[in-house]
């Protein structure tokens, strides 16, 4: 399956991919409103990981063999057949935050409005998820990789 | 003591309606413009250290940052222009020489902007390039007085021996840009992007970087007054090798590059100590005449066995007609002039501004003079110095150039927004620095993506333009001055360049 892989030479850490994620997650899907009127109720399915100048977006995996999967008590957390891409049932969430003490990246976060889990879909339904159509640097790229 | 007499030049203007104060801004600024107050959770902005680069507006997603010119009026002044006084203040500060980077940046009229083009109509037919095979293949290099054939058995076959050439897939190469001045990404980008488009890139007066040397066969390696970096390994592994004299930013002067960009890639690839200044004398101190270059020629024929072109690149000055005829009777293949708008990393301000005559002037009065001489086939012109698009590129060719040079253009391709401050090392583009964390703002993928882009384009274009004419071949326009006409030149103007008035028929 097609995945995103950051290549951290080429991180600029602009956190863009942080902001346009947020904005896509919003309703208004406008960025000024986004973030007047929802930030606080969104968790951006990317996170930019910085330690001096090294920096690299950060988001999950979707293992084949997915730890949050496995560990969900809800069955919320659950392997979309369509794009083979690990999501979250938001209904179905309790908020034990299993899945976010499994994930070996780091990369699913309890949401900011403390009651489902946060991660990244592959931005279901587009061509390309919208963190790697908008860096500026092509640090991220979405593509099908072996092993 | 407060520098308070130098007023900033840009206003940052920051919509509060638009900022959702994500701190793109703050985090991209390599100048300390923006400043984020976690106490306040608001942004605040220090217009004084602004250089104008929009490196902040480029990549602010809520399109809430303006940069406009600081409108702080001085009495007007038709002899003390707010630049003249600016410049001062910032002298009687310093007490140095003035700084600056890229190229001429005056309003001196460009030539390029009054000649104008032919096109064919009704006598004769245009061709469409899309449709009919339009020839763009260039070949840089001595060319000889004759051409003689073999006749006997068969097919004819030429006994002529040709000089080493360069083939340029279109008439347009990337000048010199020393590793050191750019950053690598910057160098490999220009590397990769000549060879996907079957042209060269020129390594500067720094050496070749091991990254380069995967591409040396599209790379132009430069012997300058400094000889950093020349063994003769770099000379063989190039494509041609290019002797600098002079150039356009700043005839008759040297070149420094401060020891803070000598790091130890750069101090390798320079083979000079690490955190050492980098100076490169204004002459050459093995040349003080034509006989002297022909000497450094001939000792870079010799240990490259004759097989590279040889390019000498002068900087276009009151003389340089009779410059470039002393640098083809000297054996040079090829001849580079640099014209006084071609950029630079570092040159002093009243230099780049005030020394040298423009390329276009300087091309024509040098192809009249090597033809006068009967001795324009035996080397090949290339011009550099601001060309900003393809109508530049094929007016050069019409004026009598082989092939352009283009640097400032690539650099623009690229993201430079020609701040003028590739001197301070702190390019918010990455592009002229070796600041780690600035150069990593440059993909070199993305970098040489755009550049072969901007090839391409030109080189479409360029096909236009022969097609209009009717020419169906490059080769056909060199030196084909009557393609061009003059528009609102002086006659002296029109004398100079060797073309008539528009509205003269042929």
């Amino acid at each position: 399956m097609k995945r995103i892989y950051a290549r951290e030479e080429h991180c600029i850490a602009c956190r863009l991919c942080e902001i346009t994620c947020l904005v896509r997650r919003s309703k208004s899907k406008n960025i000024v409103k986004a973030f007047r009127n929802e930030k606080d109720r969104i968790t951006p399915g990317i996170r930019v990981e910085e330690s001096g100048r090294l920096s690299f977006a950060l988001q999950c995996r979707h293992c084949s063999d997915a730890p949050c999967i496995e560990a969900c008590i809800g069955g919320a957390m659950h392997r979309d057949p369509a794009t083979m891409a690990v999501v979250c049932n938001e209904e179905r969430c309790l908020g034990c935050w299993s899945c976010v003490m499994v994930c070996p990246a780091g990369a699913v976060t309890p949401g900011k409005d403390g009651k489902v889990a946060s991660k990244c879909d592959l931005c279901a339904g587009d061509s390309t998820p919208v963190c790697v159509e908008n860096c500026p640097n092509g640090a991220l790229v979405y593509e099908e990789r072996k092993g | 003591m407060r520098k308070w007499l130098v007023q900033p030049e840009f206003v940052v203007d920051r919509d509060p309606k638009r900022c959702i104060q994500c701190q793109v801004c703050v985090r991209q600024c390599s100048n300390d413009v923006h400043e984020h107050n976690a106490e306040e959770g608001t942004i605040t902005t220090d217009s004084s250290r602004c250089v104008g680069c929009h490196r902040c507006a480029t990549l602010c997603p809520a399109g809430a940052i303006s940069i406009r010119q600081a409108e702080l009026e001085f009495r007007p002044n038709a002899n003390w222009s707010a630049y003249a006084i600016r410049n001062i203040y910032k002298q009687a500060e310093g007490g140095g020489v003035l700084l600056t980077s890229m190229g001429n940046d005056r309003p001196y009229a460009s030539f390029w902007d009054r000649m104008v083009l032919n096109a064919s109509q009704v006598t004769n037919p245009s061709i469409d390039p899309l449709r009919e095979p339009m020839e763009l293949t260039t070949f840089l290099g001595g060319k000889p007085d004759r051409i003689e054939f073999d006749r006997n058995g068969g097919k004819p076959r030429m006994t002529t021996v040709l000089g080493p050439q360069l083939k340029l897939e279109l008439p347009v190469m990337f000048s010199a840009m020393s590793f050191g001045s750019i950053s690598l990404n910057a160098s490999l980008a220009l590397a990769r992007a000549a060879r996907e488009a079957g042209t060269y890139a020129n390594t500067g007066e720094g050496g070749m970087h091991r990254d380069i040397v995967p591409y040396a066969s599209n790379m132009v390696v430069q012997v300058a007054s400094g000889r950093f970096g020349v063994t003769a390994e770099y000379l063989r592994r190039a494509a041609a090798i290019e002797i600098k004299i002079g150039q356009g930013a700043k005839p008759g002067i040297g070149g420094h590059l401060p020891a803070e960009k000598v790091d130890a890639a750069v101090s390798e690839t320079r083979m000079i100590p690490e955190g050492t200044d980098a100076i490169s004398p204004a002459p050459h101190h093995d040349i003080y005449s034509i006989e002297d270059l022909k000497q450094l020629i001939y000792a870079l024929k010799e240990v490259t066995g004759y097989e590279k072109p040889v390019a000498v690149k002068i900087a276009a000055v009151h003389n340089v007609a009779a410059i470039g005829s002393g640098c083809v009777h000297a054996g040079a293949d090829i001849v580079v002039i640099d014209g006084f708008r071609g950029g630079t990393g570092a040159a002093p301000t009243q230099i780049r501004d005030h020394v040298g005559i423009p390329i276009e002037l300087a091309l024509a009065a040098v192809d009249s003079r090597l033809r006068q001489e009967g001795i324009r086939n035996r080397a090949s012109l290339v011009v550099a110095g601001g060309f900003r698009s393809s109508a530049d590129v094929v007016k050069a060719i019409a004026l009598g150039a082989d092939a352009v040079y283009i640097a400032t253009a690539a650099l623009i391709s690229m993201g430079c927004h020609l701040c003028q401050k590739c001197y301070t090392g702190k390019c918010n583009w990455g592009i002229a620095t070796q600041d780690p964390i600035l150069t990593k703002r440059l993909n070199p993928e993305v970098a040489t993506r755009r550049l072969t882009n901007l090839l391409r384009g030109w080189s479409h274009e360029i096909k236009e333009m022969l097609g209009g004419m009717g020419i169906n071949a490059v080769e056909s326009l060199r030196g084909n001055r009557d393609h061009l006409r003059g528009v609102g030149m002086t006659d002296g103007e029109l004398r100079a360049l060797g073309i008539k008035q528009a509205g003269e028929g042929a």
